[in-house]
């Protein structure tokens, strides 16, 4: 972060999370664009901010759903066992 | 949130329909084991959470109002149970009391871009276990609201709504929480990116 842009630095890491949901105004977005076209340390950390979050829904949903084994135990002690075939189905 | 397609019906529910129940189960019980897991880390712990949540579900279902959704509030009994599991170890733990977490400097420190690297270094598995190991090293009150909201993909209105909190303490502790990842991954991927540099 620069020093000479010390309070948009700031101000722009409070909007980050909204701006990276695209949840802020278009003129927010306007100013931070501005902004981070000419801080690389603030480009830097919108960039890997938003990588950040795009990881951890890629990694989410490439996980797989629950383990079978899992879901027996819980049928089980639910005493929904005459259910669990037939919704395995 | 989550997109749970299947629709349920309250009524049967309250009635004691074991088969609706068993499609309520089917439905949410996925997203709550991994939710879990990531607050926990142990898949035993994640496990206990699971059945719990829904042995709770089961017995309090007719007095549920439906003031919040279905998934609102099964998502807080889970959270409630985690925490019950986390308070064993750490007894101090509290979700609701504004902690050092919030007030912790959180301006970022470095400036490693490693956003451009390819997806699939990012996500290999030694990439996602670095990711991994980065969220289990939050501190449980912003694990909790960044395994809600970029997790199980809950509305910032909905976390709040799940944790008891206001939406600006989950805006807070989302930052934290992002913010602290990002510097995690940053020294993790600074070291990987450093011997490119040193062979120019």
């Amino acid at each position: 972060m620069t020093e000479s842009t010390h309070t948009t630095c700031e101000s722009l890491l409070g909007s980050l999370s909204e701006y990276i949901d695209g949840e802020l105004g278009a003129e927010l977005c306007r100013e931070i664009e501005k902004h981070i076209a000419e801080c690389e340390n603030c480009r830097i950390v919108v960039d890997t901010t938003r990588r950040t979050v795009d990881l951890v829904h890629a990694s989410n949903r490439s996980e797989s759903g629950l383990p079978e084994d899992v879901r027996d135990r819980l049928f089980k002690r639910l005493n929904l066992d005459d259910y669990l075939k037939s919704s395995r189905e | 949130m989550l997109e749970i397609k299947n629709e349920f019906s309250l009524e049967a529910l309250r009635a004691g329909d074991r088969s609706e129940f068993a499609r309520l189960v089917d439905a949410y019980s996925s997203p709550i084991y991994r939710l879990g897991l990531r607050m926990l880390g142990r898949e035993q712990d994640a496990e206990d959470v699971l059945q719990n949540t829904f042995i709770q579900a089961f017995t309090h279902i007719a007095k549920f109002e439906g003031r919040s959704s279905l998934s609102t509030w099964l998502y807080r009994i889970a959270v409630n149970e985690a925490l019950m599991l986390l308070r064993r170890e750490r007894p101090e733990i509290s979700i609701e009391a504004a902690s050092s977490d919030d007030q912790d400097e959180i301006a970022p420190t470095l400036f490693v871009d490693w956003g451009a690297l390819p997806e699939e270094e990012l996500l290999s598995a030694e990439g996602k276990k670095a990711l991994d190991k980065a969220i289990q090293n939050l501190p449980e009150t912003l694990r909790m609201v960044f395994s809600l909201r970029d997790i199980q993909d809950l509305s910032i209105k909905e976390t709040a709504e799940t944790l008891g909190l206001t939406e600006t303490t989950i805006k807070t502790r989302l930052l934290r929480a992002r913010l602290s990842l990002r510097e995690q991954l940053s020294t993790y991927y600074g070291e990987r990116l450093k011997p490119e540099k040193t062979n120019d």
